[in-house]
């Protein structure tokens, strides 16, 4: 549906994003995810045409975005940053305006107005000026503004940020409606936002691919690196002990407590039903286990380990857009501190 | 191209802008009228009062046009046209359409003005009415260099101010170029000084400094090695050539009484030369972001 071939974007010695290359296929809704000033709305912008990339093509549906700009532009429906919407205008005048300037006939465009005015719930605000509505209708009428025409691509960029917690869960139930009959593609740089209503996220930092997956897999993927926390009533050599009779366990990290108790914190592979193996393992050797917590890895710190960890660690290979050669287990070292701020929620 | 120019139109007045302009246009007519056609010693050349409008219409039309793209890209509504369907060229030339309806307006009351006077005097309809068409031309002149530097800016203010100082130095740029002496050292000199600002100019809207420097050197060498051919020709070619180039001289033929198709050419000229580098401008931001 979109490809986005080795796009590289420079503003003067600065390259915005870097050689980034993506296919977004029909019917899915893609989150583009990455932190402040990662080149989410630099792609975006190329991806809709409104800037012209330093080198790499994109095409929508075969369509150049520069070569058939007219024909591929009809197919999208982009809401940038801020909405761009005219303050002077009603909703209703703004949206007729857009519909007339997207080339719908005549016959439809009252149709569609009223379609987009529906969807995105301006019913009693149609005809009040722009102007006077508040944050978040104006955020409305961006996206009413992108339904126009019905494209079959709808890119939204960040389309919840200064939006409350109620308008988010509307907007958020909207991007879902729409899934059902338009490829919607959005930004954001809160997981948790997108979370929840993409099919498959696409993860750049400082302008270059990280990471493309569905969320499920990332997860997969990294709950290599979820441990089991245990306090044991004993000592190191007797947890060892116990643990021997176990397989598949990943290193162990051992700390002796003031009270004579020993805590394990002990890393363990994915879908790998462990508790009760421990379980049983420290109560055939006498030795009971006071506390015993799992803690797994969110997507949350995948996000945060691929977005900022690596950059630490200095590879600059991360750029590969392979994600399952990239998402190697990070060191234990960062597995326990992640495994430990888990546990202080808890 | 249709919907941006309703669009623009409405903007026009949906604004006090366009009002402003209808009724100083008027305001401005009335009073010269008043003053020179129905004074105490009456003068039925209405061509005349045109003349002295032209000044109203470089400060006006200036106003008319900041907005249409600073505005826009300071509201960020610039995203929007830009991923339109629509080029550029439709863009533009659906702004440069409403405003010259805007232009169009006054005028077209302006028409019976001649005819009212006609039922009182001899008034030479053809020299007033062809006045009338080029001070229309002139609208349309000022109003392209205004759509172009409001392309270039982010601030309508300053928009307004670049495009008022632009018209009020083509206004006065044959006067200043008749007060320089004759001589063809001074010509010269003058056409030396015109070639580097028009480097500066370059090198402030291209931002590379190799070409305007080439460009600049070129035209110097070309220059001096013309002079030195025809040192004779450069008598008082400086204010001839600047003239030639001054919109307001070339309206002031009409307002003579001679209906010369190359000077309607060279409005048409400028007015297309300048959408055509608007329409540059607008592209090469989207380069730049």
């Amino acid at each position: 549906m979109i490809e986005v071939n080795h796009l590289t974007k420079t503003y003067g010695n600065h390259n915005a994003i870097t050689d980034l290359t993506f296919q977004i296929e029909e019917g899915k809704i893609y989150g583009l995810l990455g932190p402040n000033g990662a080149g989410k709305s630099t792609t975006m912008n190329i991806m809709t045409g409104c800037l012209a990339p330093t080198s790499g093509s994109v095409t929508i549906d075969g369509l150049d975005i520069y070569e058939d700009a007219m024909e591929a532009k009809k197919k999208i429906g982009y809401l940038p940053e801020l909405p761009p919407v005219y303050l002077n205008l009603t909703p209703l005048e703004y949206l007729t305006f857009v519909a007339k300037a997207k080339g719908v006939k005549r016959s439809e465009i009252k149709d569609q107005v009223a379609y987009a005015i529906a969807a995105t719930r301006l019913e009693n605000y149609s005809k009040r000026l722009i102007k006077n509505l508040s944050k978040g209708y104006r955020q409305r009428v961006g996206v009413a503004q992108a339904l126009i025409g019905n494209p079959q691509i709808i890119i939204l960029d960040e389309p919840t940020v200064g939006l409350d917690p109620l308008q988010i869960i509307e907007i958020r139930d909207l991007i879902r409606d729409l899934g059902k009959n338009h490829t919607v593609i959005l930004s954001s740089h809160i997981l948790s936002e997108v979370r929840s209503v993409c099919d498959h996220l696409i993860i750049i930092a400082k302008g270059k691919l990280v990471a493309n997956d569905t969320p499920e897999n990332l997860e997969r993927i990294f709950a290599a690196k979820s441990t089991v926390s245990i306090v044991v009533d004993g000592t190191q050599a007797d947890c060892e002990k116990a643990l021997s009779s176990i397989e598949n366990l990943g290193p162990v990290l051992y700390t002796r407590n003031s009270d004579s108790t020993t805590t394990a914190v002990i890393s363990i592979a994915p879908d790998y039903d462990i508790n009760k193996k421990i379980f049983f393992a420290f109560s055939k050797a006498q030795k009971p286990i006071l506390s015993m917590t799992n803690s797994h890895v969110t997507l949350e710190d995948v996000f945060l380990e691929l977005t900022t960890e690596k950059e630490s660690f200095g590879q600059p290979e991360a750029a590969d857009p392979q994600a399952e050669s990239i998402l190697e287990p990070a060191t234990s070292e960062s597995g326990r501190s992640v495994a430990e701020t888990e546990e202080h929620h808890q | 191209m249709k919907a941006i120019f309703q669009n623009e139109l409405r903007t026009y007045f949906s604004t006090v802008i366009g009002y402003a302009y209808i009724a100083v246009m008027l305001l401005g007519v009335a009073f010269f009228c008043g003053n020179i056609n129905l004074s105490s010693t009456p003068l039925v050349n209405f061509e005349v009062v045109l003349s002295y409008m032209t000044f109203i219409l470089l400060i006006l039309v200036p106003i008319l046009t900041m907005r249409t793209f600073a505005e826009e890209r300071k509201q960020k509504t610039d995203q929007l046209l830009y991923s339109l369907p629509l080029s550029m060229t439709e863009i533009v030339m659906g702004k440069f359409f409403a405003m010259l309806l805007v232009i169009l307006i006054p005028l077209v009351v302006i028409c019976i003005y001649p005819l009212l006077l006609g039922m009182y005097g001899q008034v030479p309809y053809g020299t007033v009415y062809s006045t009338l068409f080029a001070f229309f031309l002139l609208g349309a002149c000022l109003g392209s260099i205004g759509l172009f530097i409001s392309s270039l800016s982010e601030s309508m203010v300053l928009a307004a101010v670049l495009s008022i100082v632009a018209s009020l130095l083509i206004y006065y740029m044959s006067s200043l170029a008749i007060s320089i002496s004759t001589s063809a050292l001074s010509s010269l000199i003058a056409f030396s000084i015109a070639i580097l600002l028009l480097g500066v100019v370059m090198r402030i809207l291209t931002k590379s400094t190799p070409i305007s420097l080439l460009f600049t050197a070129v035209c110097e060498c070309v220059l001096v090695g013309a002079y030195l051919l025809w040192e004779n020709h450069f008598v008082g070619l400086f204010a001839s050539v600047v003239k030639s180039l001054s919109v307001f001289e070339r309206f002031y033929t009409f307002v003579r009484g001679q209906f010369d198709l190359s000077n309607i050419v060279f409005f048409l000229s400028v007015t297309v030369i300048f959408l055509f580098m608007t329409v540059q401008s607008l592209e090469k931001r989207r380069w730049n972001g």
